[in-house]
């Protein structure tokens, strides 16, 4: 791991994610905020995926070509932190098994693995922020998302966080670590069944009465808040990040612009 | 029962598994019980996660040396009086069982709870062969007049209720009076006891499955809750065990390590009711016990898996926590897998055995969620095993042309960033557009699995890396 | 070739081995002669007392039940008393174990049967061999003197256990049967067992006496 020196702010390089680029960029500002109010110098290399997709569907050959590319583009920052555990657990878990066996990017992949953390848990573990200024207003629930549970052991950290927000109630609902079916593709090539796993989800939510839904994935939070709307629910659905970074002002996932203004 | 897979038609299985209320009522107990029953236990170990490493190694360790305690094993069997047959395929392991019982002239012959019975469909073969073949686990007995495979491993009917139960047994037990009160479960469980008791002391023929072989001593274990399997290889003149050649662990202790994680992941208890440790035949002296005990060791596609990315699964102890904790099981439960094994470890387990080809679809029923691998008492790592399967299917084309494509085709942006975000930045702001009175889609032609049943957001506009860069030309002018 | 001659070279060629490398025969000779113990589970490390106290409660916690008694004189009488309280015949059957040979039977008015069962016997008594705390686990080896059938076919089973053969964990059980049988020896069957027979193959309800015992009650001699 880089050493952490007093004097010198750390370098970090933002893998914003495929989907926050594309769909919600409000969540990578929210990122950007919350790691420069901790003491980072941010930065954004052109990237495009994490190569997840390709991984999870059996195409190493272009998940290889993919990590890769991302690869190159980071390996120069002391750390690499994104607003998602799926995708920060496909470079810290996934990326040294592509390469295994390989002489040239083994080694690399290992180096780029160890300083990749998902956004939350690296401000708790590595940057040692106990609280954020900002303020929510109401109960809010939060959905553990299975990479970033599973794989990075990501927990308390969003937890303790979002306690120090103003204002803000924490109600957990019912089976918070169950998964939300999205599942990348399977939430297209098995639309059924992940249909029938998020309205178990979506029950769970409603039942908790929170007013807003909290998660740490845009894709989990793209599936809930797609359901829930489908289901005529007013729950909204927030990226914890808008949160913890008091940038709550855009409409919430899935609303028009005019009603939150 | 077993000889057809369905697994090919997964997907339909599927739709009608989730449309069928029953079931979905009866998925819910799983979904509660053995979740909550299996967290209270493991916290009250605190030695559990050691335990779980202690399994693995011990299973690894097996493994790595299986020629030589299969060896071992069988010096050891055939030492305490015992027989060890053979078999390379299930054909074989049919033979080999149905060769003993008609050469002591069987009748009726009893069953202990098996899977590997199941996968060889070993009842048919008996029945087959002018015989009576009777399962005595309660779940399985329920099962078998329904010519139903089990649908979950360790709980076999949990897919039926009390009525479904009732029914049946008013259909079958004509012998009984029609009149009689069956409403309550125990009911239904004391007949079942009655009918069975008979059927265990008239079996000439009994057959259990092993949970462990004990190299050090060619003993075999079984684990039951309900005494059924004592009481099928007790009772009658010969016992029969039908284990793959993965059970085997070198000696009493390791057996008692991996005891301690199974009964705690499987069922939510500390200990099984009973635990049988068995070695040989009937003894100068004894007044009980049968008077031959014969071991049917199957391969069946085992030793291929053996020095592969798949060797782990074959750590499997047969537990059932991963389906216990599966959201895909919990939502279509164990038939629609269309084979022997349902949930996780039979997403890993049934294409080995029947061909990726059958069984394609089941590894890729997955959200990776990656929840079976936390509870898994050997710590086989599920979703891993279940990506080498896409990988193959990849390789050898067998991923559907369509996900091929479209993979292909955001592949070559994924590998090429300037490409990327001209793309993406084009095609975002015309979705944006598009979306932005609703804030989202309530159907998209290219993601109907998708908005067949949930909306979709709108994106927001530019792209985080377009407006990242006007931010920092901003800044630097 | 022979299945076995088949399946033992399949796997030598899946692993890239000859079944006859040194490193390799060592390690399973080790292994089977030293029958290394793994992890220790600290509830069963505990002293005497304890450790009686522990295995008391864990049987209580499998739905069986305990009696604890002074010493093996008082053990028909105790037998009596459970099949009574119970609403039993005053009737039992049970082998020929050494430890029964010793007991006051003819002070009870019990009626003793003996032998193997026939799946006609209420009630039958076995004498244990060993006992585990950590789970509250009956050991019992199979043989003229404790039949096997005894523990399965009679609907209350009851298990005599001298409060000395309570080890902590199933290590310490197996250490003491090695000493008994020989290392390698086994009898022919160990029974571990943990309350009575239960079943929730239907609709996931435990319901007691699946096709054993509808009851299991320990006698625990503590002199």
């Amino acid at each position: 791991m880089p050493e952490k020196s007093a004097t010198r702010r750390p370098r970090v390089g933002l893998f914003v994610t495929c989907l926050v680029d594309l769909m919600r960029p409000s969540v990578g500002f929210a990122a950007v905020k919350l790691l420069e109010d901790a003491g980072c110098i941010v930065d954004v290399p052109s990237q495009t995926c994490c190569g997840q997709p390709a991984f999870n569907s059996g195409d190493r050959a272009n998940a290889r070509a993919i990590a890769e590319k991302t690869i190159a583009a980071f390996e120069r920052f002391d750390y690499v932190v994104a607003p998602s555990g799926s995708c920060a657990g496909q470079i810290r878990k996934h990326y040294p098994e592509l390469f295994q066996g390989d002489p040239n990017l083994a080694p690399r992949a290992a180096k780029l693995a160890d300083k990749t953390y998902e956004l939350v848990s690296f401000l708790v573990d590595v940057m040692g922020v106990t609280g954020v200024e900002a303020t929510f207003s109401g109960d809010v629930t939060y959905h553990d998302s299975c990479s970033g549970l599973r794989e990075l052991g990501v927990k308390s950290q969003p937890r303790m966080l979002l306690s120090s927000v103003e204002g803000l109630k924490l109600v957990e609902m019912k089976e918070n670590e169950v998964c939300c079916g999205f599942g990348g593709t399977f939430a297209v090539k098995y639309g059924d069944i992940s249909d029938s796993i998020v309205s178990k989800k979506t029950e769970n939510v409603s039942d908790s009465g929170a007013h807003t839904l909290l998660a740490g994935d845009l894709g989990c939070l793209m599936n809930m808040a797609g359901k829930l709307q489908r289901e005529g629910k007013t729950v909204e659905v927030r990226h914890v990040a808008e949160v913890l970074a008091g940038m709550t002002d855009t409409p919430p996932i899935g609303a028009p612009a005019e009603a939150a203004e | 029962m077993t000889a057809h897979p369905t697994s090919p038609r997964f997907k339909d299985n599927a739709r009608k598994a989730l449309d069928d209320a029953q079931l979905q009522k009866a998925l819910g107990n799983v979904r509660q019980n053995f979740i909550e029953r299996r967290a209270a236990v493991a916290a009250k170990l605190p030695e559990f996660e050691a335990l779980r490493d202690s399994a693995r190694d011990i299973k690894n360790h097996t493994l790595e040396n299986l020629d030589l305690y299969l060896e071992r094993y069988e010096d050891a069997v055939t030492k305490a009086g015992g027989q060890v047959h053979w078999a390379r395929t299930a054909a074989e392991a049919r033979e080999a069982i149905v060769g003993i019982c008609k050469r002591v002239g069987a009748k009726t012959v009893t069953k202990g709870k098996s899977m590997i019975s199941e996968e060889i469909a070993l009842n048919d073969a008996i029945e087959a062969a002018g015989m009576q073949a009777v399962e005595t686990d309660l779940g399985e007995y329920i099962i078998q007049p329904r010519h139903e495979a089990p649908s979950h491993i360790i709980a076999p009917a949990v897919h039926l209720n009390a009525t479904q139960v009732e029914s049946d047994f008013r259909k079958h037990h004509t012998h009984l009076d029609p009149n009689r009160d069956l409403s309550q479960p125990t009911q239904l469980l004391t007949e079942a006891r009655t009918i069975l008791r008979e059927k265990f002391l008239a079996a000439d023929v009994g057959i259990t499955g092993a949970n462990f072989l004990i190299a050090e001593t060619g003993t075999s274990i079984i684990v039951t809750n309900e005494g059924n399997g004592d009481l099928t290889q007790t009772l009658p003149k010969i016992h029969i065990v039908i284990a793959s050649i993965e059970k085997v662990v070198p000696t009493l202790e390791d057996a008692s390590q991996i005891l301690r994680v199974l009964a705690r992941s499987a069922t939510g208890q500390e200990m099984s009711v009973y635990t049988t440790f068995s070695t040989g035949p009937r003894r100068p002296g004894d007044v009980d016990g049968p008077e031959e005990y014969h071991v049917v060791l199957l391969d069946n596609g085992r030793s291929a898996m053996l020095g592969t990315e798949f060797q782990e699964m074959l750590r499997c102890i047969r537990c059932g926590a991963c389906m216990n904790h599966c959201p895909v099981y919990h939502a279509v439960g164990g038939h629609a897998y269309g084979w022997v094994y349902p949930g996780p470890m039979g997403a890993v387990l049934t294409p080995t055995l029947i061909g990726v080809d059958k069984g394609g679809h089941l590894p890729n029923a997955s959200t990776f969620c990656g929840r079976c691998e936390s509870v898994c008492p050997v710590r086989i790592p599920l979703p891993k095993l279940m990506r080498h399967w896409r990988e193959r299917e990849f390789e050898r084309h067998l991923t559907p042309a369509t996900v091929r494509s479209g993979l292909g085709f955001w592949a070559f942006f994924a590998k090429r960033p300037a490409l990327y975000r001209l793309a993406t930045g084009l095609a975002m702001r015309g979705l944006a557009r598009l979306g932005k009175a609703k804030g989202r889609f309530t159907s998209l032609p290219f993601a109907s699995g998708w908005t067949d049943h949930r909306d979709f957001p709108a994106p927001q506009g530019k792209t985080f890396q377009q407006q990242w860069k006007a931010r920092r030309n901003g800044r630097s002018a | 070739m022979s299945a076995r001659a088949d399946i033992l070279s399949n796997i030598r060629r899946s692993m890239g081995v000859t079944g006859t490398e040194r490193p390799r025969l060592v390690a399973v000779e080790d292994r089977l002669e030293r029958a290394p113990r793994g992890v220790t589970v600290e509830r069963g490390r505990l002293p005497q007392e304890e450790r009686l106290a522990l295995f008391v409660a864990q049987v209580k916690a499998s739905l069986a039940t305990v009696d604890e008694v002074a010493d093996r004189a008082a053990v028909p009488a105790a037998i009596a008393d459970y099949l009574r309280a119970n609403n039993l015949p005053a009737r039992i059957r049970r082998g020929d174990d050494p430890r029964f040979e010793e007991m006051p039977w003819g002070e009870t008015a019990l009626e003793i049967d003996f032998g193997k069962s026939d799946g006609k016997d209420l009630a039958a008594v076995n004498h244990a061999f060993a006992g585990v705390a950590e789970t509250g686990t009956v050991v019992m080896t199979a043989g003229h003197e404790n039949p096997t059938t005894l523990n399965f076919l009679p609907d209350y089973a009851v298990a005599v256990i001298d409060a000395k053969d309570v080890t902590g964990d199933y290590e310490d059980m197996w250490s003491k049967l090695r000493f008994a049988y020989g290392k390698g020896g086994m009898p022919r069957v160990v029974n571990w067992i943990t309350g009575p027979s239960r079943s929730a193959d239907i609709e996931q309800t435990m319901l007691l006496g699946a096709h054993g015992p509808r009851s299991l009650h320990v006698i625990v001699v503590k002199g």
